[in-house]
């Protein structure tokens, strides 16, 4: 299987990058990478589901979006991911007033169980995703999804 | 910005050596400048900044209204947008505010309780690790802790809104506790309205809580003093127990910040502010977006200081059932509490006339002078405490506010020490078990949740918190009043 992300290094916070044969990949490491900075998502069952419908401007904006729901839904439900299955992101072209016309929709499930600090190795917790160096970057090749995010 | 800013070390012969500690990025250094860098720092603090950090100083000096200099503390290092320890003000009618000059953390700050102990007073009572783990048990703390204070939304409206006094007014604390938090511990700005949703439903269950990482709830003793009288009108001498609380607006600051930076993106765009850096999201003050933005900083300010302010009382409570003595005799009163991530709106002499501006403090603490009204009457002719956290296991400082502060950082100084490896390289390197038993050889009892978070907050993971404090101790920025050695922490 190739390599779904990998992180780089920084001093005051986490920064990785995602990989993905297209961009719904790209996004499912993403999310994978961003609790992979907190716990050990191999020891988090997948036995609760949270569907996830969200917009956004921009495909970075998307992506900010979609991790911060994550965390949201973290902190907020107690839940720690680590299955994630982006089924679409599509653009929508919207013409509204403010001639956004980049507008993006993401639909995913993301999958996990109640936080347990001990079972799930918990290490450090995400303050926030940042817009830092932010990039989703498509080409013939696979698309990438870079982040950095707040610990 | 590469990767490689966050590594490389800056080449000092790009800088002008103004003064010992204190060195000019000149406004050639990159376009747009419209005021020089100034970063105070020893040779040795220079010698290990990162060439990022320095960019970062340079591409604040391109807000627009920004007042003198772009600022960097002894303690700088990178951030996102502005860096980690940076310090800005902006004219009032002509410039910005930005939340990346703020940070996520919204007044993440400390405050110190002192006492009537002493390290031997301690020893007829139990051991201190009796006593760190009562804290422990009282103030929650960790990932996914919840409050032992259930609150309504109104209730937080009330405590977006009003902050220390809310808390002391439903019995968490006492009325002299406001007058010894910075500005009241409240900024009347705040408006509960601009708090979004997602803030309220993550604030609710953590007002009251430590959380994690450099979080600490500490007690010490100090060790040293170096300024007899300011200690004296602190209420501070040597050998006494202190307790030192370090947290912030937990996650409703993190969503209050999050949801503003989104904003603000859009605003500076609208009003035609060209941004060399997208994290520098701004938007001119006396615009809605940016007073949108202030109402609800303010407000998470507000509940840090109520945060911090019940976790006191919890900790006087446990120090009372402890003792077997009640708070007054144990004269566990609020030295001091400040914030060192937040935006304030401060009226400043700048080249001889008075002007409003609003001062970003990113990892950097006010530093007020003697004379002040906002400094309390007690204190007033000493200058405001300043208080400085050590990272685990190693000193922290008060110092006191100078009129110099005023003239140079417009009354600012460092909050602390930066970070010298990053989280993963830390828990790479130290096991969290062996380093709290190598600390309790030393005389400081760990008690954690976590191995992982303790090996990330090793000593040796951050720079040293004394060089820090020399710096701006020798550039007059605040001075030494006295030193505290931990003796115990509670960490989430």
């Amino acid at each position: 299987m190739n390599k779904q992300y990998e992180f780089i290094e920084h001093t005051a916070d986490a920064k990785f990058v995602a990989y993905g044969n297209d961009i719904c990949d790209a996004f499912e490491n993403a999310a994978l990478a961003m609790f992979e900075v907190m716990l050990d998502t191999a020891c988090v069952q997948p036995l609760q589901s949270y569907d996830i419908v969200l917009s956004a401007d921009g495909l970075d904006g998307l992506l900010h979006d979609w991790l911060s729901e994550l965390l949201f839904l973290f902190e907020v439900e107690g839940i720690a991911f680590s299955d994630f299955d982006v089924q679409s992101i599509k653009l929508e072209n919207k013409t509204d007033g403010e001639g956004d016309d980049n507008v993006w929709t993401l639909s995913a499930r993301a999958s996990g169980e109640a936080l347990d600090v001990q079972t799930h190795g918990f290490k450090t917790e995400v303050k926030a995703v940042t817009y830092h160096d932010l990039d989703v970057t498509c080409d013939e090749n696979g698309c990438t999804a870079t982040v950095l995010v707040d610990t | 910005m590469s990767d490689n800013d966050n590594i490389e070390k800056v080449n000092k012969n790009v800088l002008k050596h103004v003064d010992t500690n204190v060195w000019e990025i000149p406004t050639t250094y990159q376009p747009n400048m419209r005021v020089p860098g100034r970063l105070f720092l020893s040779d040795t603090l220079l010698g290990s900044l990162e060439v990022g950090a320095m960019k970062q100083v340079a591409n604040v000096a391109t807000l627009p209204g920004i007042q003198k200099y772009s600022m960097a503390m002894p303690d700088v290092h990178y951030g996102y947008g502005f860096p980690i320890g940076g310090v800005a003000a902006f004219d009032e009618d002509e410039g910005v505010i930005s939340p990346g000059g703020v940070g996520f953390d919204i007044n993440c700050g400390v405050r110190l309780l002192r006492t009537n102990l002493t390290q031997e007073d301690m020893m007829p009572h139990g051991s201190k690790h009796d006593l760190i783990e009562k804290l422990f048990h009282n103030v929650p703390s960790g990932v996914g802790s919840k409050s032992n204070y259930r609150a309504s939304n109104s209730e937080l409206a009330d405590v977006f809104k009003h902050g220390v006094r809310w808390a002391v007014e439903n019995g968490f604390g006492v009325e002299a506790d406001i007058e010894h938090c910075e500005g009241g511990g409240c900024i009347e700005a705040a408006d509960p309205t601009k708090v979004s949703e997602r803030a309220y439903k993550r604030g609710r269950p953590q007002i009251g809580t430590l959380g994690s990482g450099n979080h600490f709830l500490e007690i010490q003793v100090i060790d040293k003093v170096y300024d007899e009288a300011a200690a004296k009108a602190f209420g501070l001498c040597e050998g006494m127990v202190t307790v030192m609380v370090h947290c912030g607006s937990r996650g409703a600051g993190h969503q209050i910040c999050d949801d503003n930076i989104g904003i603000l993106r859009k605003a500076a765009v609208k009003y035609g502010i060209d941004l060399v850096d997208k994290q520098l999201a701004c938007a001119p003050i006396q615009s809605k977006e940016a007073q949108d933005y202030f109402a609800a900083m303010s407000a998470a300010a507000n509940y840090a200081w109520a945060n911090r302010q019940m976790i006191t009382h919890w900790v006087r409570e446990t120090f009372e059932s402890h003792f077997s003595m009640d708070a007054d005799e144990l004269g566990m009163d609020l030295v001091y509490d400040v914030a060192h991530n937040v935006a304030k709106r401060e009226e400043h002499v700048i080249d001889g006339i008075r002007k409003n501006v609003y001062v970003h403090r990113k990892g950097a603490t006010r530093a007020f002078p003697p004379g002040h009204s906002d400094v309390p009457s007690a204190y007033r002719d000493v200058g405001q405490p300043v208080i400085i956290p050590g990272s685990m296991g190693t000193a922290s400082y008060v110092l006191h506010g100078t009129q110099a502060a005023m003239e140079l950082t417009f009354g600012s100084a460092c909050h602390g020490a930066g970070r010298a490896l990053s989280r993963k390289k830390a828990d790479h390197q130290f096991d969290g078990n062996e380093l709290v038993a190598n600390l309790e050889k030393q005389g400081i009892t760990i008690r954690g949740t976590n191995p992982h978070s303790l090996a990330e907050e090793a000593p040796e993971a951050y720079k040293s918190s004394s060089d820090v404090v020399n710096v701006v101790h020798d550039c007059g920025i605040a001075k030494k009043v006295v030193r505290m050695r931990p003796i115990a922490v509670a960490k989430g």
